[in-house]
């Protein structure tokens, strides 16, 4: 018997019963649906990270105060934001060429937030204190103004570049630019703002303004430490050796031999990046997880459909067989109307996993104000077809062996 | 033409359930010629359609030897099997057994589907039996539209589709008016003589049996009487019921 009549006789005989089938093919729409969801959306999640981390550079490695926290959750990240561990003796001897040889940047980062006002007007934004560099290593530029240069960091100026929303709150009529902005009883002049650009690894530039980090540490914060290095290698092949450099150098200055005494740690891209990956990763297996227990659900109820199916046509699979239909031929026969639900459930639920993964992804945009890319997930929707023809050939495999084995004397005589 | 067809040499079957033996057919022997028509004739129990069923390969007998055509069923596959059913054996039921929601035409090319005749050909082969049972203006309807008649004419269109040697009626007329009944069995006469297929009609109806020219009269699975029909009924004889 050709797969053209096979189908054809498989679409009849579902046709039949139009309400079961639909029901039955629900059941696989789910599952592939949210397979497909949960894939579509975890990868849009982790590009949404890995574009932060990887706003860094391959070339860039962070150093912070305190131990490396396990998780949100895990008091040691308290330390990573006040420790004091990072001082002007630190800052200058990663600049040693003779202990960091490959390090061609070190830019020391300040930072907390702080109330600022313009004429009765009040925000509370992330103050950065930074050297020039910050701009090229944030990949940050000022659309209206410019940076504060080498000599207004080192001469304590009172300057500052504003973020968007900073800017927007403040300034909503007004060119900022000339204006000054109190913070802390300090009158800032701004120099320049920032177009829209989001989250960069910890910073949120749109909600923060960007000060030289000499007048921050003595006239804002009031502090003599740095809360980060932002330093860069000048080749990414030359990162694990600088990170083990930088260990060694940062150990000497606080006269530390146990590692396990570190009061500070250090960071690369690719260690976030696969961090990232690690995470998201799990979480996404987790979610596929719990969406392949609803295809097993369905492939149960397709079982349980055939299954029924095939006694209630027990007369026709005899008829077939006196008629010279073989084992082989009843076999596929059921086997191909198992597969016709689950490849048309299989596609349906690509397609509309796709459209709601669409529609999530247009709302998060909205809501959380990130870039969240939708990526039609074409291995996530070549996995819905595929596992759901394989739960039609398992799950219909049994009702049609039993189709398969009856006797057409036995078939014929029922009534 | 005495080409022996069937050839049966004390077939026994005996039903096996729950340790419980009931002994249906006793050890049976004829044989039949190719292009004869032949009724079993018997009371209800008497063995007549299992023996049909083992005649047609549709059931297995529990003793003895039966032969179609040179061979036994236990020389073949199963698959042999359902190829000799397919292309040698047609089949007519009292309850017609055609598949609902099709039509004429869809439920006459159903034996060729599992045939190795070729796709091209199954149209006008089905067309061709259809005509043959007068059948042709109704083609195309569903067969749940049609009367208990034309059910069985297709039936017959069905068991013809395949150009079979032989044709199995298993009480053929048993759900029709007389009307009915009196076309079918003109057709299944008209296919033994005019075009040669041997006919084997199980019935317990001595008027439908007048219609093949010899009766194989079975009483408690045992051959009572086997005699040629001295008066037959003839094509557009009046039937009675």
């Amino acid at each position: 018997m050709r797969t053209t009549h096979l189908v054809q006789s498989a679409y009849r005989s579902l046709a039949l019963h139009r309400s079961r089938t639909i029901l039955t093919i629900l059941g696989i729409v789910v599952g592939i649906m949210a397979i497909m969801i949960v894939m579509s959306v975890g990868q849009a999640a982790e590009n949404l990270i890995l574009n932060q981390v990887e706003g860094l550079g391959a070339r860039t490695i962070a150093i912070a105060p305190g131990r490396e926290p396990t998780g949100p959750a895990d008091p040691a990240i308290i330390e990573t934001l006040y420790g004091d561990s990072l001082k002007e003796r630190q800052f200058h001897a990663l600049k040693n060429k003779a202990n960091v040889p490959h390090l061609t940047e070190v830019m020391p980062v300040v930072f907390a937030i702080e109330t600022i006002s313009y004429e009765g007007e009040t925000f509370a934004p992330m103050i950065i204190g930074a050297t020039e560099l910050i701009s090229f290593l944030f990949d940050v530029f000022t659309d209206q103004g410019r940076f504060f240069t080498t000599d207004e960091v080192t001469g304590y100026a009172p300057v500052v570049v504003i973020g968007k929303d900073v800017r927007e709150e403040l300034f909503p009529h007004d060119d900022p630019i000339g204006k000054k902005i109190k913070v802390k009883g300090n009158n800032l002049r701004v120099i320049g703002t920032l177009p829209a650009k989001g989250q960069v690894l910890f910073f949120n530039f749109d909600k923060a303004i960007i000060t030289p980090y000499t007048y921050a540490q003595r006239n804002i914060f009031g502090i003599k430490h740095f809360n980060r290095f932002i330093t860069q290698v000048d080749d990414p092949v030359n990162i694990d050796a600088t990170v083990l450099d930088i260990e060694r150098t940062l150990r000497e200055t606080h006269g530390i031999t146990d590692p396990d005494n570190d009061n500070f740690f250090v960071g690369t891209q690719d260690e976030l990046t696969s961090t990232v990956s690690t995470v998201t990763g799990v979480l996404t297996s987790f979610l596929v997880l719990v969406a392949a227990i609803s295809l097993l659900v369905g492939g149960i109820g397709i079982m349980n459909i055939m299954l029924v199916a095939v006694a209630e046509r027990t007369k026709e699979i005899g008829l077939r067989k006196a008629l010279g239909a073989t084992r082989k031929n009843i076999l596929f026969q059921f086997l191909i109307e198992a597969l016709v639900i689950t490849l048309v459930g299989g596609v349906i639920g690509v397609l509309a996993g796709a459209i709601l993964s669409y529609g999530i992804s247009l709302l998060l945009s909205n809501i959380m104000d990130a870039q969240w890319d939708f990526a039609f997930p074409v291995s996530g929707a070549i996995l819905g077809i595929f596992v759901s023809a394989l739960v039609g050939i398992v799950f219909g495999l049994y009702p049609a062996n039993r189709a398969s084995k009856k006797s057409p004397l036995e078939a014929l005589r029922y009534d | 033409m005495t080409e022996k067809l069937l050839d049966l040499s004390g077939v026994k079957k005996t039903y096996y359930t729950d340790e419980i033996e009931t002994p249906v057919l006793h050890g049976i022997s004829f044989y039949i010629n190719k292009g004869e028509f032949v009724a079993i004739m018997g009371p209800s129990g008497s063995g007549k359609s299992t023996l049909l069923h083992i005649l047609g390969f549709l059931d297995r007998q529990t003793g003895g030897t039966y032969s179609f055509d040179g061979k036994t069923i236990e020389d073949l596959t199963d698959d042999q099997v359902a190829g000799v059913r397919n292309s040698k054996m047609g089949f007519v039921f009292q309850s017609f057994n055609l598949l609902p929601r099709h039509t004429v035409l869809e439920n006459v090319k159903l034996p060729l589907m599992y045939s190795s005749v070729p796709e091209s050909e199954w149209e006008k082969r089905a067309m061709d039996a259809i005509k043959l049972v007068q059948l042709d203006h109704r083609a195309n309807f569903e067969t749940t539209k049609l009367s208990g008649g034309e059910k069985q004419r297709v039936a017959i269109a069905r068991a013809l589709v395949n150009k079979p040697t032989i044709i199995f009626a298993d009480e053929p007329t048993g759900n029709l008016d007389s009307d009915s009944g009196r076309i079918i069995m003109d057709t299944l006469q008209e296919l033994n003589e005019v075009h040669g297929h041997t006919v084997i009609l199980v019935t317990h109806e001595t008027y439908t049996a007048d219609y093949a020219s010899r009766i194989i009269r079975l009483r408690d699975g045992r051959v009572e009487t086997d005699s040629k029909v001295s008066r037959r009924h003839k094509r557009g004889d009046k039937f009675i019921k």
